[in-house]
């Protein structure tokens, strides 16, 4: 497996003065490139931690039924290829209904849900396909700037094939009026690139009477192509 | 589909859902090596600590083998480690990792790299996973490390973690301005 760099415009730059918690936070020295070695190349693709039967599905991990919208959130993750990148671990965290966190932190006066804790975790099929039932997350304020709101998302945690294809992400919903000004989305330069994070409502993966589907595709570093090195 | 997908903050509400319990015990009992605990803090550009990043590290075992399909070398695994370790720092910017001293590993023309672990910091203000690597200061192997040649010598020693005691080191994680870490571009 082969690593190129990921082209301009991919990923968002650290410092996104958009985004006020960048400022202190990004290297100002340039980053040194170095080359792909053993230690790079490899990386932690086995399971970590036990994955238990109900971890895909955030609805039934307490007595009762959460409060809110129930989805599915489904879909596959590839490499550069295209190809399945089977058994790998996809974990995900999320807001509950009325947009709070189950996290002490979290003071956002919203009501917490005693019956969903917004953690999920899975290993993907051998197709590369990977499935949550949810709750679809409230978009919630913060202090960024003034009237600041957080478009609905869930998080997304990925390792793929080796320590280069390691991924946090967030997964956006189709239509949400707070993606075009939302900074965290927009610090990603590439409007397609954008795109990539809005999940699309999926009628194939929805069920009959029960909860709407949406499928939101990953694609991860690492190809068997011979990478254009730019 | 067509292109990667894009980087996002893990905000500063990912605790619960990424903290694996006991996440910083890399090196299980009956593993083989120099036991060691590495300890540090991360700091912001007002050197400020960051109660709200997440550091991992990846390392090979003790002979210098990763619990990976793509190390083909004729070396043994250790049972006793997978090589990965995940730890959210606490309320004043802390992490440690229990785990041993990775054996040397090949670099890209086959001669051997100081002992090192490669390390990724994800934190709330943070759009992307920065890469580091830590070394050790007292390892004589450092001289003839061919991914430490590539670092301007006068910053070299932010990537070197410092002998505080017997088997106990510290690597400070400092994200921008003074004593910056390198970061690579991986």
């Amino acid at each position: 497996m082969k690593y190129a760099r990921p082209p301009a415009g991919t990923h968002p730059p650290n410092d996104s003065p958009g985004y006020k918690s960048t400022t202190l936070r990004h290297p100002k020295e340039p980053l040194v490139v170095i080359p792909h070695t053993l230690s790079e190349l490899t990386g932690p693709v086995y399971p970590y931690g036990r994955i238990e039967a109900d971890d895909n599905d955030l609805t039934r991990q307490h007595p009762g039924d959460p409060l809110g919208e129930r989805i599915i959130v489904q879909g596959r993750v590839l490499d550069e290829d295209g190809r399945p990148i089977p058994r790998t671990l996809v974990e995900i965290w999320q807001a509950n209904a009325a947009g709070r966190y189950a996290h002490r932190v979290d003071d956002h006066p919203a009501p917490l849900d005693p019956n969903f804790s917004g953690a999920g975790r899975t290993l993907t099929d051998d197709e590369g396909r990977y499935r949550f039932v949810t709750i679809r997350p409230g978009a919630y304020p913060w202090r960024n700037h003034p009237n600041a709101w957080r478009p609905a998302h869930i998080h997304f945690s990925l390792f793929g094939t080796s320590f280069l294809s390691r991924l946090i992400t967030q997964m956006y919903f189709p239509g949400d009026p707070l993606m075009p000004i939302d900074p965290v989305l927009n610090s990603i330069p590439d409007e397609r690139a954008r795109q990539r994070l809005v999940s699309k409502f999926d009628i194939d993966a929805t069920e009959p009477e029960w909860a709407l589907g949406f499928t939101f595709d990953i694609m991860l570093r690492g190809s068997d192509a011979t990478p254009m090195e730019t | 589909m067509a292109g990667l997908t894009p980087f996002q903050t893990l905000g500063p509400f990912f605790d619960f859902g990424l903290v694996i319990p006991d996440g910083g015990i890399v090196a299980r009992p009956g593993a083989r090596g120099r036991r060691i605990v590495i300890e540090g803090v991360v700091r912001d550009g007002a050197g400020d600590a960051l109660p709200d990043a997440l550091v991992e590290i990846w390392q090979a075992n003790d002979a210098g083998k990763y619990r990976h399909p793509a190390d083909e070398q004729d070396r043994a695994l250790d049972p006793a480690l997978d090589g990965f370790g995940r730890v959210a720092t606490d309320t004043c910017g802390r992490f440690n990792f229990k785990t041993v001293v990775p054996g040397r590993v090949p670099g890209l023309d086959g001669r051997l790299q100081a002992p090192h672990l490669a390390v990724g910091v994800l934190a709330r203000g943070l759009l992307t996973r920065l890469v580091t690597r830590m070394y050790f200061e007292d390892e004589p192997s450092n001289a003839e490390d061919p991914i430490l040649a590539l670092v301007p010598t006068e910053r070299r020693s932010t990537l070197l973690a410092k002998s505080m005691a017997p088997d106990h080191y510290r690597f400070d994680i400092r994200l921008q301005g003074e004593g910056e870490t390198v970061f690579f571009d991986v």
